[in-house]
């Protein structure tokens, strides 16, 4: 059977040489993993560049996409964060588009960069970096009373701010995983049984009704990683405004 | 037992432990399941609600299902040699 973990192989497409800054070597190669997210943003871009160039007060069906987008992150920021959404709006809608589209563009067989635990991590980290400085900015050193919940008595205190130190150092870490995990999980379920149909085949008899079997569990599986790609790409904005929410309204939950 | 066989037995409790490490996703899937029966239970009684709610049923669902994902990463882990294991 072929190698289900061979589509996450990184290829350099453009031979860069690599320099040195202060001793660590750099190497700006692109790799077949960097060309997937340059095509992901370029479509992101033309799409809404060809959505909304010429905007109508009757909106046409792509007019209505784009907007349908725009929209659903904008109540999202709206009703977490409140009313100061507005201003993580930018981020929060760059960060549902780029992670949208590289999942969609891997379901499409070319490379789904989301898959490599490099890119879910600096997305993670960029996010929990957002939030420590929103929370220093805003709040100075009141920042840590985020970890005291408010209400408790004083002998469960000494437990529960571990926990919620332990909690809030894991968030960078569920961010990267999730993502990493679901996409990574989810190809790799489809291309072992795409390795089923193949090996069923080509045994003949009993073996070709697994083969034809599951083919129809690809298909079904194809639209669920449909779902997945859509839903994590949200999971990852709902979460990064719960997080922002957290710091933004320190004193009022 | 010489070396040789030794190392090709631990090379094949290597794959038994990456199973094992699997199981901790029963959890996260009876936790997903009770999650989403719940959400169901709820949103069959009271139908306007439900919509106001999907937001809470999506933050339940990732923290409950990166319980999971730790399990799978850790199989993935012991099955491709990490070497900080």
């Amino acid at each position: 059977m072929a190698d289900p973990l061979h589509q996450f192989k990184i290829e350099k497409i453009v031979e860069f040489p690599a320099f040195n800054i202060g001793g660590v070597p750099v190497d700006l190669s692109i790799t077949n993993s960097v060309m997937a997210m340059i095509i992901a943003v370029g479509l992101t871009c033309l799409f809404f560049l060809a959505t909304t160039a010429r905007a109508s007060i009757i909106p046409g069906r792509g007019q209505v996409m784009a907007e349908g987008i725009f929209g659903l992150i904008d109540d999202m920021t709206d009703s977490i964060i409140g009313h100061d959404g507005k201003q993580f709006l930018p981020y929060v809608l760059s960060l549902f588009l780029f992670i949208l589209s590289c999942n969609l563009l891997g379901m499409f067989t070319y490379f789904t960069a989301t898959s490599q635990i490099a890119v879910t991590l600096t997305l993670a980290a960029m996010t929990i970096l957002l939030v420590l400085t929103v929370g220093f900015i805003r709040n100075g050193f009141g920042f840590f009373k985020m970890f005291v919940p408010s209400g408790v008595p004083w002998p469960i205190l000494i437990v529960l701010v571990p926990i919620e130190v332990l909690a809030f150092i894991m968030r960078p870490v569920t961010l990267t995983l999730r993502l990493f995990g679901n996409m990574l999980g989810g190809h790799i379920v489809m291309k072992v049984f795409a390795g089923f149909v193949v090996t069923g085949l080509t045994l003949g008899g009993l073996g070709a009704a697994i083969g034809i079997l599951s083919m129809g569990t690809i298909v079904a599986l194809t639209t669920l990683e449909f779902l997945v790609a859509y839903l994590q790409a949200f999971v990852f904005a709902v979460l990064t405004c719960v997080y922002l929410s957290d710091v933004v309204n320190i004193g009022h939950h | 037992m010489d070396v040789q066989s030794a190392t090709l037995i631990a090379g094949g409790l290597k794959y038994i432990g990456a199973g094992l490490a699997t199981l901790g996703m029963i959890g996260a899937g009876i936790g997903l399941g009770i999650l989403f029966g719940n959400y169901y239970v709820g949103a069959l009684r009271n139908p306007s609600a439900a919509k106001t709610q999907q937001t809470n049923l999506f933050i339940g669902m990732a923290l409950t299902e990166a319980l999971g994902i730790f399990a799978f990463v850790i199989a993935l882990l012991i099955l491709f040699n990490a070497p900080s294991l």
